[in-house]
């Protein structure tokens, strides 16, 4: 029987905890790890088993070095620092993130591990492409700087790489100038999916965000109705401190005693959401928060779905192959489980990190609850996303098999050969690799 | 691993050819399945069960010789298991004979064997998996009782004890494993229609294979404690529980 006292763990999504020993970064002592190795875990956002490790060691992140230099945009930042403690100290200064992703409680390390996207997909890319250095934990117990040009292959395969090419501890990245902390945004009510679609790519060209909720709770012709909307950095605003960014703390919810999300409460949510939105607005201001994270305003938001946890399903397919997203809505608003809450946005170019989720292509988000008929229902939807070409998105994922991810990511062979060369043994490892075989 | 949904990669069945076991796979095998093991006694019989299991190309059915009786060879058969398939993620202990009370009033020595097929070796090797499980942190003991055990009535005085010791001793494991991330499911069926039971006139509530297996793994993907087959046995034992030792006598052994 283990020594060390052990902690429960589990992703965002809650549906797998499993028991684990806690470390801090600034404390590794890789000797201790054990034979089930270690993970390193940043807020744990992560949905699915990505930031854990049943039996073995989880490395929590603790620095809290924001380095910016003013001048140019280039940030030194430790791995655990968060987009919002990030942001709080760059946007009155001028800057803002590159990529954000629908929550500003994820760590630069995380961001890196995931290679997050965000609304501005089609024009920025993934956080990975603004990474300009890393500094890692490798297994063999060296604390190395990575760039794109020292080690190409290692530095492609850590952005996107789920943590499991080592600790990341540091990262410089490039921020964007913006010279207010408000959004000018822009609304669109659709009445169907084509709507919806046309919409989104004809913002695309001038707008910087743009992203869509999409209604799958209705069935027939308006399936897959949706509210877009797009916009970017306010240019300037008025009022003496254009860059002031004050972001309300969490609102706290006692956690309900029965899923408060179910296919009523989710049905008239988004008949609500629907008719509450303009059918056309613009150049609406709102706040980075309003605007970024709105899911941000409650803390622990996940716990809506009760004890028996949640699945946020994401997959992407090529632009061509938009049937698949229109036959995702259909199937779910046919079996309507809980769901509320889904995502479309249209990525732009790819990149050539091995295990980068973002593709040339339409990503659909859904959340749905964590129930064997939404699973077997979610896997005949993967069959179809493969053959069109597509692929999950791991940070996301609690469900998938080996065999999808071998298909949607037809470059795997050369992360694990990076792996290979830097962790043989698979020192760092987690309940995702091992479930997936990655 | 398990995924969101409760689907795992292995499932260890112990007494891998119990017609309730392989009826349980079946509602638990899903498309996150990497490998069955079969441990059972008869590697024959193994076999034929691992033939007739509908699984995908990419499941990995494994027979495993594992006899109850042999208790000093349970720690490796199942550390054999953990380096084979890696981690074990559900075990399903179905390893149990009925007997015939009679027969063992006669020929008391007989009951040894019995009692080590229902109770010791179950135990010792639910310790040897727990210990894996506890390491790995995450895992599922799903333990085959039954409702003999509840009460335990003269015409089954030796099985019904047996199942019972087995019953107490997992719900007592439960208590400790769930702080290390370990599930512990008790099954308590009333009788069931098989192999086991043929030729004996069927119990009111009588059952079948597949509608334990059912809710055993119904039970699994729950997290429940205890699962009673059918449901209406539990409120029909809570009572029987509660009767004088005159009235149960009566109703039980008539």
């Amino acid at each position: 029987m283990s020594v060390a006292a052990t902690h429960r763990v589990s992703g965002w999504g809650n549906t797998t905890p499993v028991r684990v020993r806690l470390v801090d970064d600034a404390e590794v002592d890789m000797s201790a790890f054990g034979s089930r190795g270690a993970i390193p875990r940043g807020l744990g956002r992560a949905y699915g088993d990505a930031a854990q490790n049943s039996g073995g060691t989880v490395v929590r992140a603790t620095g809290e070095t924001i380095d910016l230099d003013d001048a140019t945009g280039l940030v030194r930042v430790s791995a655990a620092v968060s987009i919002d403690e990030l942001l709080r100290h760059v946007i009155p200064a001028g800057w803002f993130v590159p990529v954000s992703a629908g929550t500003r409680f994820v760590t630069i390390g995380g961001a890196i591990a995931a290679d997050i996207h965000g609304k501005n997909h089609h024009r920025d890319g993934s956080f990975g492409d603004w990474v300009r250095s890393v500094r890692m934990l490798l297994a063999s117990g060296d604390d190395v700087v990575v760039t794109p040009q020292s080690d190409p292959e290692l530095f492609a395969a850590t952005c996107g790489g789920m943590g499991l090419t080592g600790l990341i501890r540091e990262a410089t990245v490039q921020l964007i100038p913006v010279s207010s902390s408000q959004m000018a945004v822009s609304t669109r009510r659709c009445n169907d999916l084509d709507a919806v679609m046309s919409t989104m790519v004809d913002a695309e060209d001038t707008n910087r965000y743009t992203v869509a909720w999409v209604d799958a709770t209705v069935r027939g012709a308006r399936c897959g109705r949706g509210i877009v909307t797009f916009g970017d950095h306010a240019e300037d605003a008025s009022g003496a401190d254009p860059t002031a960014y004050r972001p309300r703390s969490p609102v706290r919810i006692p956690g309900p005693a029965v899923p408060l999300v179910n296919s009523v409460t989710g049905r008239i949510f988004s008949e609500m959401w629907f008719r509450r939105a303009p059918r056309a607005r613009d150049d609406e201001t709102m706040s980075i928060p309003a605007y970024f994270h709105p899911l941000d305003g409650v803390d622990r938001w996940n716990r809506v779905w009760g004890r028996r946890g949640f699945v946020q399903h994401q997959f992407v397919v090529p632009l061509d192959a938009d049937d698949v997203v229109r036959e995702a809505l259909a199937t779910v608003a046919a079996s309507r489980p809980a769901n509320f809450l889904n995502v479309l946005k249209r990525f732009g170019p790819g990149s050539d990190r091995p295990l980068s989720f973002p593709m040339p292509g339409w990503t659909l988000t859904m959340d749905l609850p964590a129930t064997a008929e939404v699973a077997s229902m979610l896997r005949g939807l993967d069959e179809r996303v493969l053959a069109a070409g597509g692929r999950h998105y791991l940070a996301k994922d609690a469900l998938v098999s080996p065999a999808a991810v071998s298909a949607g990511y037809p470059d795997i062979e050369r992360f694990r050969s990076v792996r290979d060369r830097v962790d043989p043994n698979r020192v760092w490892c987690s309940d995702l690799s091992r479930r997936l075989g990655l | 691993m398990r995924d969101a949904s409760g689907g795992v990669q292995n499932i260890v069945v112990f007494g891998g050819t119990s017609e309730i076991a392989v009826a349980t796979l079946a509602h638990l095998i899903t498309p996150s399945t990497t490998a069955v093991v079969l441990a059972c006694r008869d590697v024959d019989a193994g076999r034929a069960v691992a033939e007739s299991l509908d699984v995908a190309d990419t499941v990995e059915v494994v027979v495993e010789h594992w006899d109850a009786t042999a208790h000093d060879s349970h720690q490796g058969v199942v550390d054999a298991i953990g380096a084979r398939v890696g981690d074990l993620d559900i075990v399903i202990m179905a390893a149990g004979v009925l007997g015939n009370q009679d027969a063992l009033e006669a020929d008391p020595t007989s009951a040894v064997g019995m009692i080590d097929a229902n109770v010791t070796g179950p135990v010792v090797t639910l310790l040897a998996c727990a210990r894996q499980m506890r390491a790995q942190g995450h895992g599922h003991l799903v333990v085959l009782s039954s409702v003999a055990s509840v009460r335990v009535r003269r015409a089954a005085a030796v099985y019904g004890a047996a199942k019972s010791a087995l019953d107490q001793f997992a719900l007592a494991m439960a208590d400790g494993l769930s702080a290390d991330g370990v599930d512990v499911t008790v099954v308590r069926p009333g009788f069931v229609h098989g192999r086991m039971t043929a030729g004996r006139p069927p119990a009111p509530f009588a059952t079948t294979p597949d509608a334990v297996g059912a809710a055993t793994a119904a039970a699994v993907r729950r997290g429940r404690r205890v699962v009673w087959v059918p449901s209406a046995l539990r409120a029909v034992f809570a009572v029987l529980s509660l009767l004088p030792r005159p009235l149960f006598r009566a109703i039980a052994d008539r």
